[in-house]
């Protein structure tokens, strides 16, 4: 090793100039590695689905036909395709409101409370931490269960959570909320803790309420947090799969399958690779126009403030 | 109803499992380079009393074939399941032979997932055409080539408590289940046990869930019972006669209104509801029938009920396939038909767990016919309704998905029959409109 690495260094000065103007001016050379990864792994792959989403190609490989833009009329065409579409958005929104608003909020009364902190942060943050098969696992098997689960046990109800199509994607959201609320919250109490005391000190001395307090500074000054959280929270909420392919399988009634389900079902059970490419991207087409527009959005934003 | 028999039991089950997989990765070291043995890996996904029956199969060869050593590997039956053989087979490094429903075939890209069976091969174990059902033999092949060695039948069964039908009259002299003919029989033969049980439904079957097949299993065996169909034999047309559809949707929905059938079991509650005396009647696939005696529940079995003019009732076959290998071992594809002829001329083995064999000359052995209540049911295998050849059907298929998902809140009165149906022709007509990710001309 020492001695490869021995033989161009002292060969160096010579070809030094052009090297670093080449390859190590813009730090290139650094980020290589990275590149040829995202390169390999992510660029790659992207196209290459664009490609498959273009043709008839099935699990195998086979079948290798370019059928121009007929998967994504199929599926423009296709109810189901919709329908999970919009569960997706659904499960989006139905699912980032409490989870900002509840890490806000457990981030403010965790914050207040001065004793046994560290027993707070690791009950709001402790679900975050387990994987998403035990969380599925967990609520489908004790909590759901209509016979003997502990929430009809406790409420003294006989709801069918997961089985009712008009439950079902509430008891999703629920299980979601509970489960990853922890990292907003997080994100939310180290916000919070920033917040420089002398602040409150002085908004105390012109005689503001508590109310006003957390209206005129702490908000407004959470406010690159939330945008954060919001970004982070929207786009996790798009890519949903996990816990609902484990809890209903997208049933009941087609109610709570997400598009990544729709894809993932025409693709490895139906063996259509090629629509299940032209879904995807339907999704991820989706999913860049978000994030433009909040970025435009922000941008507008941070103008206004400076 | 969780005793501590049935503890010790799971455990005693669990812990065999476990030593039996230390034994098969024990095993599995020495088989390298210079072994004299031959692995033959095998993929297959018999759970619960079936895959013990399997297992102990794979032993007792391995006790008679010292020099073939089988890798059994035990995978999740379903979709996963399927999803993972056509992965595998798309590679080309797939395992030597893995188990599969025949009612798959159409869909799963034969020739290109699948590897043709070698017919000289077969007839040098000594397995003939002859040796097998003809129907069953049949739906082995496409387009004269055949992809799979069928292994057996398991049709839709009825499972009953003898204590329960005891008390509440139903059973003959001879102890067994008086037969009922038509809806009101089977109403009346229902309504009795429900008596005695203290008005909880009597009847179980996987009505709803994840994935769940049930409402498809159960309206496959009683819609076909009166000569309906699904499709047109080619598979271009959509078939289903609506007033038959829809007499035996009105059934399922009746039994769940009414009472009769528990619609909010899934396919784990409707088999433990039966095994610890909370139902009276499962209606179900034949291979419950191991674990049922295990747990001495006190029950026989009989055919599905003839409700709507004849006996016939929904059933797939266990076949074994080649997944495809670029490059298969002559030496490994010599030990893989020993073993499967090992295997299908041991039908009867296999029977225990309550499947019908495929292979005849099992269905003369003195001791399959003596295996009870297998002998109750097996006539009906001359009634059985398959799947139709199209692609997306046969076990755990998009159709039958979707099927279920379409009749399932029918059962539970959330949709009404005629919706149910027109869900299911939805699905039916998306299905055939989709083009088959495998089409014939792929074939290699």
């Amino acid at each position: 090793m020492t001695t490869t690495v021995a033989a161009p260094a002292t060969a160096a000065p010579v070809a030094q100039a052009k090297v670093r103007r080449g390859w190590t001016q813009h730090g290139l050379l650094f980020v290589a590695p990275f590149l040829l990864i995202y390169v390999v792994f992510l660029v790659w792959p992207v196209l290459l689905g664009f490609r498959m989403s273009l043709s008839s190609v099935n699990i195998a490989g086979g079948n290798d036909h370019l059928v121009g833009f007929a998967n994504y009329a199929e599926a423009f065409s296709d109810p189901r395709m919709w329908r999970s579409l919009w569960n997706t958005l659904v499960f989006t929104v139905l699912s980032t409101v409490p989870l900002v608003l509840l890490g806000l909020g457990f981030a403010l009364l965790v914050h207040h409370l001065r004793f046994v902190q560290w027993l707070w942060r690791l009950s709001f943050f402790g679900p975050f931490l387990l994987p998403s098969a035990v969380v599925s696992l967990l609520w489908l098997q004790m909590i759901y269960p209509p016979d003997y689960g502990l929430l009809n046990g406790t409420l003294g109800t006989d709801v069918l959570w997961l089985g009712d199509p008009s439950t079902a994607m509430w008891s999703v959201v629920m299980t979601t909320v509970w489960w990853t609320v922890g990292f907003n919250f997080l994100l939310y109490l180290a916000a919070l803790q920033s917040i420089p005391q002398h602040l409150y000190e002085a908004a105390s001395i012109d005689g503001a309420s508590a109310w006003d307090k957390l209206r005129s500074i702490t908000i407004p000054l959470l406010g690159r947090t939330t945008a954060l959280i919001v970004v982070l929270q929207l786009l996790a909420s798009l890519k949903v799969f996990d816990q609902i392919y484990l809890m209903t399988g997208g049933g009941p009634e087609d109610s709570t399958r997400p598009i990544i389900e729709y894809a993932y079902d025409m693709g490895f059970t139906g063996y259509r690779i090629g629509y299940a490419s032209a879904v995807s991207y339907i999704l991820f087409i989706l999913i860049v126009i978000v994030s433009l527009a909040q970025l435009r959005l922000f941008r507008k934003r941070a103008e206004v403030s400076s | 109803m969780q005793g501590p028999p049935d503890i010790s039991r799971r455990l005693l089950l669990g812990g065999s499992l476990a030593l039996a997989g230390a034994a098969a990765t024990g095993c599995a070291i020495p088989v390298g380079l210079g072994s004299p043995q031959t692995r033959v890996k095998y993929w297959h996904f018999m759970g619960a009393s079936d895959g013990i029956i399997m297992n102990k199969m794979v032993q007792s060869f391995a006790k008679d074939n010292p020099d073939i050593f089988v890798e059994e590997n035990v995978l999740a039956w379903g979709e996963p399941y399927y999803t993972k053989i056509a992965m595998a087979g798309s590679g080309g490094r797939s395992p030597d032979l893995s188990t599969f429903h025949l009612a798959r075939l159409a869909g799963i890209g034969a020739g290109r997932i699948l590897d043709p069976i070698n017919v000289k091969l077969l007839e040098e174990v000594g397995l003939r055409a002859a040796d097998f059902s003809p129907p069953i033999w049949e739906r082995a092949h496409l387009d004269g080539v055949l992809y799979a060695i069928p292994f057996d039948a398991h049709p839709m069964v009825q499972y009953y408590n003898t204590d329960i039908c005891g008390k509440a009259g139903l059973l003959g002299s001879d102890g067994k289940l008086k037969p009922t003919t038509g809806v009101d029989e089977l109403i009346t033969q229902l309504t009795k046990a429900k008596e005695v049980m203290g008005g909880k439904p009597p009847l179980a079957f996987d009505a709803l869930g994840l994935g769940t097949v049930g409402p498809w299993r159960v309206w496959w065996s009683l819609y076909p019972q009166s000569g309906g169909t699904l499709l047109s034999d080619d598979g271009t047309k959509i078939t289903i006669d609506d007033a038959k559809a829809l007499d035996a949707l009105r059934l399922m929905r009746r039994l769940g209104q009414e009472g009769l059938c528990d619609w909010r079991t899934d396919y784990g509650a409707s088999v433990a509801n039966f095994t610890n005396g909370q139902a009276a009647f499962l209606w179900n696939g034949d291979w419950e029938t191991t674990g049922l005696k295990e747990r001495g529940t006190p029950f026989s079995m009989t055919r599905f009920p003839n409700v709507f003019g004849s006996g016939s009732a929904q059933a797939d076959c266990h076949s074994f396939v080649l997944p495809h290998q670029r490059n298969r071992d002559p030496e490994v594809e010599r030990a893989t038909y020993r073993f499967i002829a090992y295997l299908v001329k041991n039908s009867a083995d296999w029977a225990v767990a309550g499947h019908v064999p495929a292979y005849l000359p099992a269905l003369q052995e003195p001791e399959y016919l003596a295996l009870e209540p297998q002998s109750e049911y097996r006539s009906v295998i001359t009634e059985v309704a398959l799947d139709p050849q199209v692609w997306f059907a046969g076990s755990a298929s998009r159709m039958w998905i979707e099927f279920g998902e379409a009749f399932s809140p029918v059962i539970s009165g959330e949709r009404s029959p005629e919706d149910g149906l027109a869900a299911a022709k939805a699905s039916l007509t998306r299905l055939m409109s989709a083009p088959n990710p495998f089409p014939a001309e792929e074939r290699r």
